[in-house]
C-alpha cells in the first residue's frame, strides 16, 4: 500500500474558498490568473492599491452594485449588467464613462468557472462600451452570507459639452420619449427565476446607452432636459421621482407605450405590470416639444432606439402625479410602487 | 395576445358605453364580486366612464383580502417552525398577520418562497426528504382544484412530508350574507368569471330566484366588464332577476367537471371566518377526513390565540357596498398600501389598494 501525504493546495481550485479572500498567495494568484491577465490594461497592470490619472473638465461620478439572481439570464449576465449599469448611470448625466473600478463579493463555494466566464463578459462588455477597468476588489464571504457572487463598479466620465440635464429645466409641454420597449430585463429575469420558470424568448435589453446619448446630445443639446434609465421600480417610478421633484404632472398614453407582444402576455400571466417591471438598456428622455418629432426619428435610426416613441408630455395639471390615459380612454394615476411586485393568485 | 385584445377595443367598449347610457333610467347600485375585476374597472378608468347613476361596490372576491388573521397567523406560525419550507402564490406574503407578514418572516429566516403552482410544493417535498412541506391554500373555488390536485398527487406518489394549510373560501354563500343583510344596498352582481369556469353558473339560479337579483357571470377585461354592467342594467331596468353569461368564451352552465371532482373527493365544505365580514357559514373548503394527514392544522396540531383586527378599519362596510374607500378616516394616512391596517388595502387587488394605486391621487 503506498501513502501519500495529501498537501494543502495553494493553487487555484474549482470553487472559491475563503482562502481566495485571505490577501495571501491563494487571492494573488486568483487574481493573476483570472483578473489581471483577462482584464490587463496600464492601470492594472501596476498592480496598486489604486488607479491615477488625470481628468479635465467637468466629470460625472457613478456607482452601482449588481446582485441578481440568477447570475446568467436570457440575453445577458451579472458581468454585463456591472459594466453597461455604471456606464448607462453616467450617461444619464450626460457624461461619457471613460475609466470604471470593479469589485467582487463572492460566496464561498462559487465555480470557478462560472467567476471566469463572467469576467469574461465583463471584458467583452467594457471593450464594447470604450471603458477601462482601472481599479478593484475581491473579497470572499462564507458560504449562505452571500448569493454566489456580488458585483459593484463605480465609474466616472468627461460631461458632454451641450448637455444641460436637469429636472429643474423641464417645463409643461415638454415631451416625455422612451428609446426602446420596456419590461423586457424584468420579464428575462422572471422567466428563469426558480419557481417561477415560463418559457418564453424574451431577453433582457441589457445594452450600453452612453453612445446613444452623445448622438442625441451632439445634435440636441440643450433641447434634452432629463435622462433616466428605468432600471428597478420601472417606467413608472421614473416618472413619478420627476414629477414629485418638479411639481409638475406627465400625462402618459398606454396606447403608445412599446410594450414587446410577449413581455406584454408573461406580464399578463404573472399579474405584473410593465411600467414598474426593470429595464436595463433603455431610457427615458424629456425633451422640449420642438425637437421632439426629430429627436425621435434620430433616435429611431439609431442601433437599441427603433422602437423608440413619444409616450407622453408634461403638464401643469395634476401637478405631482403621473396619469395615464388607457386604451379605451380612461384615466388612472400611475403611483409609485409599495415595495415588490408580487406575482398574484389567480 | 389573443383572447385580450379583442376585450380592449375602444370602439367595442364606446358601443357598450353608448348602450349602457341609452338604457339607463334610474340610479343602480352593482358589485363586481371579484377583486381582478375591481382592479380592472379601477385601472382602465372605466368607473368615471360609466353613467352616473351606475354606482359599483366592489366585493368581497380578493381571496387575499378576506383571508383571516387567524389563518394568516398560522401561516406565520407554521413558516416560522424549524425543518419548514413554507410556499405561498406570491400576493400572500405582504399581508399582515396580527404581528407581521410573511415578508416579514422571511427576511427574518424562515424558508419561505413563492411559487406559482402547488404542483410545485409536490416536487419541492420529494426533493427535501428531511423537510416539511406546507403549501398556503388560498383562493376561491378558482384555485382549489390546483390545491385539491396536489393532495392527490402527493398521496400517489406516497409523499408524506407535505401538507396544505386550507383557508378557501366560496362566493355564493358571501353573497347570501351581503344579500342577507337588513341594510343591503346590491341590485345586481356582477359574478366573478373565474370562480365560474371552474363551478359553473348553475349555484347562482337559487340566489337569483330567492333575493330577485340579476347575476351576471362576467370576466376582466374593460369590454367584458361594460357587456357585464350593461346587461345587469338591462335586466334592473326591465325588472328581470336571471343569472346570464356574458363570459361564455371561458364559462360553461355545468362548469368544468374534472376541476369539480378533484375539490370534492379533497375537500369539505366547512364554516370559514373573513376577514373584515366575520364568520359565514358553510363558506369554505377544509382537507376530509380521509386526507387528514395532509392537513397541516392537524399535522402541526396548531392551536393560537383568536386575534382581533385593527378597529379603525371599516372593510366590513367597504366589502357590503355601505361605503368607499376614500370615505375611510384611515385611506391613505394610517392605512397605505405599505402598512394595511384591513383586508382591502392588503392586496393589488383589494377594493382600496385599487384606489389608493390608480385612482386616490386624482380623487384629493
Amino acid at each position: 500500500m503506498q501513502l501519500t501525504c495529501p498537501l494543502p493546495s495553494s493553487g487555484v481550485g474549482e470553487i472559491i474558498t475563503l482562502g481566495h479572500g485571505s490577501g495571501g498567495l491563494m487571492t494573488h494568484q486568483l487574481l493573476q490568473t483570472e483578473v489581471f491577465d483577462l482584464l490587463h490594461n496600464d492601470w492594472l497592470d501596476q498592480q496598486h492599491d489604486g488607479a491615477t490619472f488625470s481628468l479635465n473638465g467637468k466629470v460625472a461620478f457613478s456607482t452601482d452594485s449588481y446582485v441578481v439572481s440568477p447570475l446568467f439570464f436570457p440575453g445577458g449576465n451579472i458581468g454585463d449588467l456591472a459594466i453597461n449599469g455604471t456606464v448607462n448611470d453616467l450617461a444619464m448625466c450626460g457624461a461619457m464613462a471613460r475609466y470604471l473600478s470593479l469589485s467582487f463579493i463572492i460566496e464561498e463555494g462559487l465555480e470557478i468557472s462560472l467567476f471566469r466566464e463572467v469576467l469574461q463578459h465583463i471584458k467583452a462588455a467594457a471593450q464594447a462600451a470604450g471603458v477601462a477597468i482601472v481599479t478593484g476588489d475581491t473579497k470572499v464571504v462564507e458560504r449562505g452570507k452571500g448569493d454566489q457572487l456580488f458585483v459593484n463598479t463605480s465609474g466616472i466620465g468627461h460631461i458632454h459639452p451641450r448637455a444641460a440635464i436637469h429636472h429643474n429645466r423641464i417645463v409643461p409641454g415638454d415631451v416625455v420619449i422612451v428609446s426602446g420597449e420596456i419590461a423586457t430585463h424584468g420579464m428575462a429575469i422572471m422567466s428563469v427565476r426558480k419557481g417561477l420558470e415560463f418559457e418564453t424568448e424574451v431577453c433582457s435589453d441589457t445594452r450600453p446607452l452612453h453612445q446613444m446619448v452623445g448622438k442625441l446630445l451632439d445634435c440636441f443639446g440643450e433641447q434634452i432636459k432629463f435622462l433616466r434609465d428605468p432600471t428597478r421600480g420601472g417606467l413608472a417610478s421614473v416618472l413619478n421621482e420627476m414629477t414629485e421633484a418638479t411639481k409638475l404632472g406627465v400625462m402618459m398614453n398606454e396606447d403608445s407605450l412599446p410594450v414587446n407582444e410577449q413581455v406584454a402576455a408573461a406580464c399578463e400571466m404573472l399579474g405584473l405590470d410593465p411600467l414598474y417591471v426593470a429595464n436595463e438598456g433603455i431610457m427615458v428622455a424629456i425633451v422640449s416639444e420642438a425637437v421632439a418629432p426629430t429627436l425621435l426619428e434620430v433616435l429611431r435610426g439609431m442601433k437599441g432606439g427603433e422602437q423608440a416613441a413619444i409616450i407622453g408630455t408634461v403638464t401643469k395639471e395634476h401637478a405631482g402625479k403621473v396619469v395615464l390615459q388607457s386604451r379605451i380612454g380612461g384615466h388612472r394615476v400611475v403611483n409609485f410602487l409599495p415595495g415588490e411586485q408580487l406575482p398574484r393568485i389567480c | 395576445m389573443k383572447y385580450i385584445s379583442e376585450y380592449r377595443d375602444p370602439q367595442l367598449v364606446k358601443k357598450y358605453l353608448h348602450e349602457l347610457y341609452r338604457v339607463t333610467t334610474r340610479p343602480w347600485t352593482l358589485m363586481e364580486i371579484c377583486g381582478g375585476q375591481t382592479h380592472s374597472l379601477v385601472k382602465n378608468g372605466l368607473l368615471d366612464m360609466l353613467p352616473p347613476q351606475i354606482n359599483m361596490v366592489h366585493g368581497p372576491g380578493c381571496p387575499v383580502c378576506v383571508t383571516s388573521v387567524g389563518v394568516l397567523d398560522e401561516a406565520m406560525w407554521l413558516a416560522q417552525q424549524q425543518d419548514v419550507i413554507f410556499c405561498s402564490f406570491g400576493d400572500m406574503l405582504r399581508v399582515p398577520g396580527s404581528s407581521q407578514s410573511l415578508l416579514h418572516a422571511k427576511a427574518a429566516g424562515a424558508d419561505v418562497r413563492i411559487l406559482y403552482s402547488p404542483l410545485e410544493a409536490v416536487q419541492l417535498a420529494i426533493d427535501n426528504p428531511s423537510k416539511e412541506v406546507v403549501f398556503f391554500a388560498v383562493g376561491f373555488e378558482t384555485t382549489a382544484p390546483a390545491n385539491a390536485l396536489s393532495v392527490i398527487q402527493a398521496a400517489a406518489r406516497g409523499v408524506t412530508n407535505y401538507s396544505i394549510l386550507s383557508s378557501h373560501v366560496l362566493v355564493p354563500p358571501a353573497m347570501e350574507a351581503i344579500l342577507g343583510d337588513p341594510s343591503n344596498v346590491i341590485d345586481g352582481f356582477l359574478a366573478a368569471g373565474h370562480v365560474c369556469t371552474i363551478m359553473g353558473t348553475t349555484e347562482y339560479d337559487p340566489i337569483a330566484l330567492k333575493y330577485k337579483v340579476p347575476i351576471v357571470v362576467t370576466g376582466f377585461e374593460p369590454a367584458d366588464l361594460l357587456q357585464g354592467i350593461l346587461m345587469t342594467v338591462s335586466q334592473l331596468e326591465k325588472g328581470t332577476y336571471k343569472v346570464e353569461n356574458q363570459y361564455a368564451r371561458m364559462v360553461a352552465r355545468e362548469g368544468n367537471a374534472m376541476a369539480m371532482k378533484a375539490i370534492h373527493e379533497v375537500f369539505d365544505v366547512s364554516d370559514r371566518m373573513w376577514r373584515g365580514i366575520g364568520a359565514i357559514p358553510d363558506s369554505g373548503y377544509e382537507v376530509k377526513d380521509v386526507y387528514k394527514q395532509y392537513n397541516a392544522r392537524l399535522k402541526f396540531n396548531i392551536h393560537l390565540p383568536v386575534r382581533e383586527e385593527d378597529p379603525d378599519c371599516i372593510s366590513g362596510d367597504i366589502m357590503r357596498g355601505h361605503k368607499k374607500p376614500v370615505q375611510c378616516p384611515a385611506f391613505g394616512g394610517r392605512c397605505r398600501p405599505e402598512h394595511p391596517l384591513g383586508a382591502p388595502m392588503v392586496s393589488s387587488e383589494g377594493a382600496c389598494a385599487a384606489y389608493y394605486q390608480y385612482k386616490s391621487s386624482v380623487c384629493s
